[in-house]
């Protein structure tokens, strides 16, 4: 930020709109997942509007470092940028799909293993018991990653 | 057909969870996820601070036990919906 004040007094230091906007584009491209768009399967299961974001992004980025004459600050800036877009792509295409195989998982027309394990209020609950129940049709068990 | 969640959280996390999600169905709690780990379901390392963890899965159970539909995500992120799991119940009868 100093190197134009001081090596070209002369000249007026014009702020790198492209260049900003496309980091600025990027950190919204990343936490509009996180925060909003991750809501809804349509945009969570392909992080898309994300994608959309970085494409425009990049085309801003490359535009800023352009027309940069000093091009120090501006290959930072495209660095991190590129950088966490990278991160974020990396993150959601890559780490979500490393999940164990389960190939010993119960499959179809096996059986389900009986267990016992506490509710909510500390009680114990049996799979058999709730199949037992009257007029159980069945149950949907559905195992989740847990409260985060 | 009831809906059974089943995760590592302890009774009182789900209890929050249940609430705050206004769920009606039980929440179990697989604290040492012993059950995750004989369904082979075990992410190992995958919960906050490297806690093992189930991946997710749903298990859709007749009245004999017997499993008559399963759905293992190959992403995280990617669940069964509602009216997937709505659909194997019907197909059921």
């Amino acid at each position: 930020m100093m190197e134009c004040v001081n090596y070209h007094p002369a000249m007026t230091r014009r702020l790198n709109t492209p260049l900003w906007s496309g980091l600025i584009l990027v950190l919204v491209g990343i936490f509009s997942y996180i925060f909003l768009f991750v809501r809804w399967p349509v945009t969570r299961d392909f992080p898309w509007t994300s994608f959309v974001m970085f494409a425009i992004a990049l085309v801003l980025l490359v535009i800023g470092f352009r027309r940069a004459e000093r091009k120090l600050v501006p290959s930072i800036v495209m660095v991190i940028g590129i950088g966490l877009m990278a991160f974020f792509t990396f993150g959601t295409l890559v780490v979500t799909k490393m999940i164990p195989a389960s190939h010993n998982a119960p499959a179809v027309g096996q059986k389900a293993p009986d267990f016992t394990l506490p509710d909510t209020n500390h009680q114990s609950v049996a799979l058999s018991q709730l199949l037992a129940a009257p007029g159980s049709k069945g149950v949907v068990l559905i195992f989740y990653r847990g409260y985060w | 057909m009831q809906p059974i969640a089943i995760s590592v959280d302890t009774p009182e996390e789900s209890r929050d969870l249940r609430k705050k999600a206004s769920y009606t169905f039980p929440f179990l709690s697989d604290v040492n996820a012993d059950v995750i780990r004989r369904y082979d379901l075990l992410h190992k390392g995958a919960g906050e601070g490297g806690r093992d963890i189930a991946r997710p899965a749903e298990f859709l159970v007749d009245r004999n036990g017997i499993v008559r539909w399963r759905n293992l995500t190959e992403d995280f992120r990617v669940r069964a919906t509602p009216e997937q799991i709505l659909e194997q119940v019907r197909s059921l009868r």
